[in-house]
């Protein structure tokens, strides 16, 4: 976990954005690692495959039709920044005095509907995974949501950069928009 | 050592503000969305590990199991990593345009430039 932190704050240090963008990338496969750790293997899954790799495929999609290179600036502001993330990260951390301790049994989390998914679903769905079987029926509003979202956002990525034909263009760069869209 | 039971708490904190002080900070956009992303994953992180119980596993029925990881947190954020997904996808396309209109994905210029007209 603390090489989590390490990959962070590299992705904060580095300027050249492809470089970036394979930190993500591992940065991703470590978090997918650390959820099978915690026993979420199918969120681990779900993690590795679009984080480490359609998040990277855009990412990769974006800098070839903008720019590489991120520009060093006057470090103007970065001092109140950093004031006021350390303030909220005081607090949070000051916050999570109160947490119920890592793994214990008797946390609020673990007794109210945890046991009536873990001991019957089984028998009511049928199928052994639960996170299935709460993806589907439980929640299958939620999913259903989550259909709502995906489709919205792809066509509003296709609106925002079109089919590459219609739109005037200011550079000649401009004509790869049209594969963007499609590895969408 | 009663502290070390806080200690995936304080991982998630330190991930969430080095988030939080890339998008302050950083005049970069597809920094920033990066910045975005850290923050979302230090969120996942602190969702399965309130899902964690001590002696359990992985919540697939297997007999002679009694003590599983609570699955609800998982269900949720297995959604909120497509949702998230989808909403960078869409910002990396605003960058794009962003980058036909003003020739440059950082902010401050994108303010010089807009001062000008």
């Amino acid at each position: 976990m603390t090489f989590l932190v390490v990959v962070g704050i590299a992705i904060v240090r580095v300027r050249n954005l492809l470089a970036v963008t394979m930190l993500t990338g591992i940065y991703s496969l470590l978090v997918a690692m650390l959820f099978v750790l915690l026993d979420a293997v199918d969120v681990a899954l779900t993690e590795a495959a679009v984080g480490a790799g359609l998040l990277v495929i855009l990412m990769l999609a974006t800098i070839s039709l903008t720019t590489r290179k991120e520009k060093v600036h006057a470090t103007r502001q970065s001092l109140m920044a950093l004031v006021v993330v350390t303030i909220t990260g005081a607090a949070l951390v000051y916050a999570t005095l109160d947490m119920p301790r890592f793994g214990d049994p008797e946390a609020p989390a673990h007794v109210h509907l945890s046991p009536r998914f873990t001991q019957e679903s089984p028998t009511e769905i049928g199928i052994p995974n639960m996170v299935t079987s709460v993806l589907a029926s439980y929640r299958g509003m939620d999913t259903l949501g989550e259909a709502v979202v995906i489709f919205a956002a792809a066509v509003g990525v296709l609106l925002v950069l079109g089919t590459g034909t219609v739109r005037r263009r200011r550079d000649p760069e401009g004509e790869k928009s049209g594969e963007a869209s499609e590895q969408s | 050592m009663e502290w070390l039971g806080l200690y995936n708490y304080w991982v998630v904190v330190a991930l969430m503000m080095i988030g939080f002080y890339i998008v302050i900070a950083q005049d970069n956009l597809i920094k920033k969305l990066v910045g975005l992303n850290i923050f979302q994953t230090s969120v996942f992180v602190f969702f399965i590990s309130l899902a964690y119980l001590e002696g359990g596993t992985a919540p697939i029925a297997l007999e002679g199991v009694t003590q599983y990881s609570n699955p609800l947190p998982h269900v949720l954020i297995l959604t909120a990593i497509v949702v998230g997904v989808a909403l960078t996808a869409m910002g990396l396309a605003l960058v794009v345009r962003v980058q036909e209109a003003y020739g440059t994905i950082e902010e401050d210029e994108i303010h010089q430039q807009d001062d000008l007209h």
